[in-house]
């Protein structure tokens, strides 16, 4: 049998019951990599359930910096009865099965191609701990001292974790470092030179973070001014809020009064929610929300009216599997169309696409200013994957020079001294973008009706047809100013002869640039577009135009972001071909390979790819 | 369609402690039927602003969808106005609420509006006891949809269409006690000496303020079998008390006997003197509130007046303990925490 052997290279994938308090052991192991400065990427795949059911954390350990998912697992830490008979069938030859010894496997756990490493867990734990609470913590923590000796990981690193982690509560650090002690110890007198699979430290890391997206996002609000939020639970949003709620309590107290500077209202729905934000928009505080597929759905008819009566909405969708209710906790970017074109009628709506922690945390922080100076809902696309897993990402930053663009906004000053006279809806310099007022701004002059109804240039309703006309037109023209400043999209051109070109957005980042380094690898230099925003620019048409042969990689049945492209930009269908991956789970680069060799005509005999044929 | 109203004002119009006239109170005509109660409700409400001395651009007046949603444009043309979607003012007013706490927040809707679609935003709305003016123009009909039923006509009723509604009403004035709410009144359009005093009593209210305006819609439940027409009304109502209305900065001017009134302090600290007869209702003891309210429709009369008054209560700004000073007004150095303290969120994450 040829065990699998790599360093600093490999999957390995955590089978737990979930409620079980799994996650904190999980953890603890994936910051342990990430502290030895080797590049981590650790997956939640959990259940629509709060106790009780599988769930499996898979993290994938890639010196090069690789952060997508590979595809395919080399060891299982298998604690998981319900699902130990799959996971044990699952691995590939050469492949590592841990599990809890404490009970026997069963006649049918008959392969001879893996390496079976029994950890009695339970009776480990249940010898040295009688505190029953404790025990299903430390049970997990056990593992996690196994797998250190396995793997080679560094003891101290995990001790220094754990401390860290209990700084303030130091009694609990103690048993947690026994229980990796025992875990540690049984594994080094029973598996001495059995495991293949190494962690050396290097530093690829330099000073990068580990965070998830959902928590980049809840800082940016902070950082970019946001003062009231209406927001109603679902997953895999609602960490948004809880994180702005947390770094609000830590910066948004004042110091003599203890009152807090923000309001944060749990709605009654995704409609009361939006229709918060709207209302704290029109009177000029910074507002967000946060939410997923089913609440934009819920949220259409607002949208429609922010778009309309131009009032400024951050929103960020933090993507699920649909369709309807569809699977809430797996991942997938399929609100493109939901989101760009929200509610009935000619309406149309700004995206961003952020890919990691930092630019969840910019982008996100960014688009309270387009917010404003556009006066009309900008769409933040993240997605559960981005959401709620951990992300190496590099630091967070924030000038301290920097001023909020309010936008378009009276003062009482300039309404007192302006000569002509104003209208909410009169554009005076051709960008589309008139100028608004905050309700109580000024005794006698700026007060105006804001309406979903047509309105002319003064704000009055109005059934003339060239008055509603122009508006829509002016609507458009704010459109054209829309492309001029949201994010551009990064482009890496390798070849400007192949003519082969794949496009992207979001989540599939990591594992699009991981596929394309396999065939330059080969000497096939494909250039790549990540898309970080729509409208689209020039540049993106420019480089469809550009290449003969282009691939839109997305995660979506339906080829939404192609949809549009074609829309939008007039592009032909037979132009763009797509690669689809929606089953649920994030993409993997071994997916995309496949993908792009067969739409290539690539022969699998004369290509030869050693990397990553396992899926 | 609005027409352009005369902007010519008599140089001696008199003014209000405020330095404003009548005048300034008003918005632009009305688009609404000749004899539309809703314009009575209107006028009610300018005449309150005005008797207060309130400046119009402190105000912010908001509405869902319908006849009733429209009158905004009809008072207080200074004050910034928001006419949104059908049965959601409620979340508007919440947001601007919050984004600036020293407005005072008038916010119109209809049955129609309140009692169907927007039955959970009513609901949620009084649950955080937002303090907002909540004027419901309550006429039993969607006008603007020509006629069909709302949730609140009368088992039995029938308006223009001719069909009786078979369906059970809601009771919006009684709803609002059961969920909490610490100011219900009811009025009827054709009563002004009775309503305006509840207004005022509603903007000196410190959280949410219900008031439910029987609003007859002459064009499509006026007719004979309606519990909502100006005649049934007039022949069915019944009032809890009557009372004066002493603003805070008004000295007191009438002297009552001992025993023949009930005195409310409101938050602002103006008065409500209830009057107290034989026949009057306990107001502010909440179950002899919704008891009234029962005891009139068993004996089929309609109950008006303050219903329910409560001083004991906390608003939404009260209850997250929110700065006092508006959050539209604070800035990047109040807000943001800086590269600093970034940079030690960097290390924690690391």
């Amino acid at each position: 049998m040829n065990k699998i052997e790599s360093v600093n290279d490999f999957v390995v994938r955590f089978a737990n019951v979930n409620g079980s308090g799994s996650a904190s052991a999980n953890n603890l192991f994936a910051k342990a990599i990430f502290r030895a400065g080797v590049p981590v990427s650790p997956k939640n795949i959990f259940p629509s359930n709060i106790q009780g059911l599988p769930t499996w954390y898979e993290v994938r350990v890639n010196e090069d910096g690789f952060l997508g998912r590979r595809g395919g697992v080399d060891m299982t830490i298998a604690v998981n009865s319900q699902t130990l008979f799959r996971d044990y069938q699952e691995l590939p030859p050469g492949g590592y099965f841990l599990f809890d010894s404490s009970k026997d496997l069963s006649d049918e756990f008959s392969r001879d191609d893996i390496i079976v490493i029994g950890i009695p867990l339970t009776r480990l734990c249940n010898d040295e701990f009688k505190n029953p609470k404790l025990r299903q913590l430390l049970k997990n923590i056990i593992y996690v001292g196994s797998l250190a000796f396995l793997l080679d990981i560094e003891f101290s690193i995990l001790t220094d974790s754990i401390k860290k982690q209990f700084a303030k509560k130091p009694k609990l650090a103690e048993p947690n470092i026994k229980a990796l002690e025992l875990g540690y110890d049984y594994a080094k007198e029973n598996y001495q030179g059995v495991c293949g699979l190494s962690v050396r430290r290097v530093d690829k890391l330099g000073d990068d973070i580990l965070m998830d997206g959902n928590s980049a996002f809840g800082l940016g609000a902070v950082y970019a001014g946001a003062t009231v939020t209406g927001w109603y639970p679902i997953t895999p949003s609602t960490s948004v809020i809880e994180a702005f709620e947390r770094y609000s309590a830590k910066f948004r107290t004042e110091d003599d009064t203890g009152r807090r500077k923000v309001a944060i209202i749990q709605a009654e729905d995704e409609l009361a929610a939006l229709g918060i934000v709207i209302g704290a928009s029109w009177n000029g505080a910074r507002s967000f929300t946060a939410t997923s597929g089913p609440g934009v759905s819920l949220m259409s008819e607002f949208l429609g009216l922010a778009y309309f009566a131009e009032i400024p909405v951050v929103l960020i969708d933090v993507q699920r599997a649909g369709p309807s209710t569809g699977m809430p906790t797996r991942t997938q970017q399929s609100d493109l169309l939901s989101c760009a074109y929200a509610s009935h009628g000619d309406t149309k709506n700004v995206l961003l696409f952020p890919c990691d922690p930092k630019e969840c945390f910019q982008l996100g922080a960014n688009a309270f200013d387009l917010a404003e100076r556009l006066q009309t809902p900008i769409i933040v696309m993240s997605d559960l994957d981005l959401g709620m897993n951990d992300h190496v990402s590099a630091p967070l930053r924030w000038d301290d020079n920097r001023k909020y663009d309010r936008g378009k906004v009276l003062t009482a000053e300039q309404l007192e001294n302006k000569q002509e006279k104003w209208g909410r809806y009169l554009d005076v310099d051709g960008d589309g973008i008139c100028y608004r007022t905050y309700p109580g701004t000024h005794p006698t002059k700026g007060a105006y009706f804001t309406r979903g109804t047509s309105h002319n240039e003064y704000s009055a309703y109005t059934e003339e047809s060239s008055i509603y006309l122009a508006n829509m037109e002016r609507l458009l023209v704010k459109w054209e100013t829309a492309r001029n400043i949201v994010p551009g999209p990064r482009t890496k051109i390798s070849d400007e002869k192949l003519g082969i070109g794949v496009i992207f957005y979001g989540t599939t980042t990591h594992a699009a640039y991981e596929a394309i380094s396999r065939f330059a690898g080969k000497g096939l230099h494909i250039n790549t577009m990540r898309i970080r925003s729509f409208p689209f620019q020039d540049e993106v048409i420019d480089f469809i135009n550009d290449h003969e042969t282009i691939f839109v990689i997305e995660q979506n049945r339906d080829a939404q972001l192609r949809t549009m492209l074609m829309t939008e930009n007039n592009i032909s269908p037979r132009k763009l071909q797509s690669i689809l991956n929606y089953d649920g789970l994030p993409i993997t680069a071994n997916f995309i390979t496949e993908r792009i060799k067969s739409l290539l005509g690539i022969d699998h005999k004369t290509q030869k790819d050693t990397e990553g044929e396992t899926s | 369609m609005s027409f352009e109203k005369p902007s010519f004002r008599h140089p001696k119009l008199a003014k209000n402690s405020a330095g404003y006239t009548r005048k300034d109170y008003e918005g632009a005509i009305s688009t609404l039927c000749a004899g539309c109660g809703h314009d009575s409700a209107t006028n009610a409400i300018i005449q309150a602003c005005f008797e207060l001395g309130i400046e119009p651009h402190r105000v912010a007046k908001m509405s869902g969808i319908g006849c009733s949603s429209k009158t905004p444009a009809y008072f207080l043309s200074k004050s910034h106005g928001f006419n949104s979607v059908h049965g959601r003012m409620p979340s508007i007013a919440t947001g601007a609420n919050m984004a600036n706490r020293d407005l005072l927040y008038i916010g119109i809707s209809g049955d129609g509006d309140t009692a169907s679609i927007g039955m959970g935003q009513f609901a949620h709305a009084l649950r955080r006891n937002l303090n907002l003016n909540y004027i419901c123009m309550n006429n039993g009909c969607y006008g603007l949809t020509k006629g069909q039923d709302s949730a609140t006509a009368d088992m039995g009723s029938a308006g223009k269409k001719g069909t009786p509604n078979p369906y059970s009403s809601i009771d919006l004035c009684e709803l609002a006690i059961e969920l909490g709410a610490s100011y219900v009144a009811r009025g009827f359009s054709g009563d002004k000496q009775q309503l305006v005093p509840l207004i005022k009593g509603a903007f000196a209210h410190s959280g949410l303020a219900f008031i439910d305006v029987i609003s007859p819609c002459v064009t499509f439940n006026n007719t004979d079998t309606s519990t909502k027409s100006y005649q049934y009304v007039r022949e069915h109502i019944e009032a809890t008390n009557t009372f004066d209305f002493i603003p805070l900065q008004q000295e007191i001017l009438a002297s009552y006997d001992e025993g023949t009134s009930q005195e409310v302090v409101m938050h602002d600290g103006s008065i409500i003197h209830l009057h107290k007869t034989d026949s009057t209702k306990e107001v502010t003891d909440r179950l002899r509130a919704v008891n009234n309210l029962e005891e009139e429709k068993a004996s089929g009369r309609l109950l008006t007046g303050l219903l329910y008054v409560n001083q004991d209560i906390t608003d939404t700004h009260d209850i997250i303990n929110s700065t006092l000073r508006p959050l539209n007004s604070l800035t990047e150095a109040d807000l943001c925490p800086g590269n600093e303290a970034l940079e030690e969120i960097n290390e924690g994450l690391r």
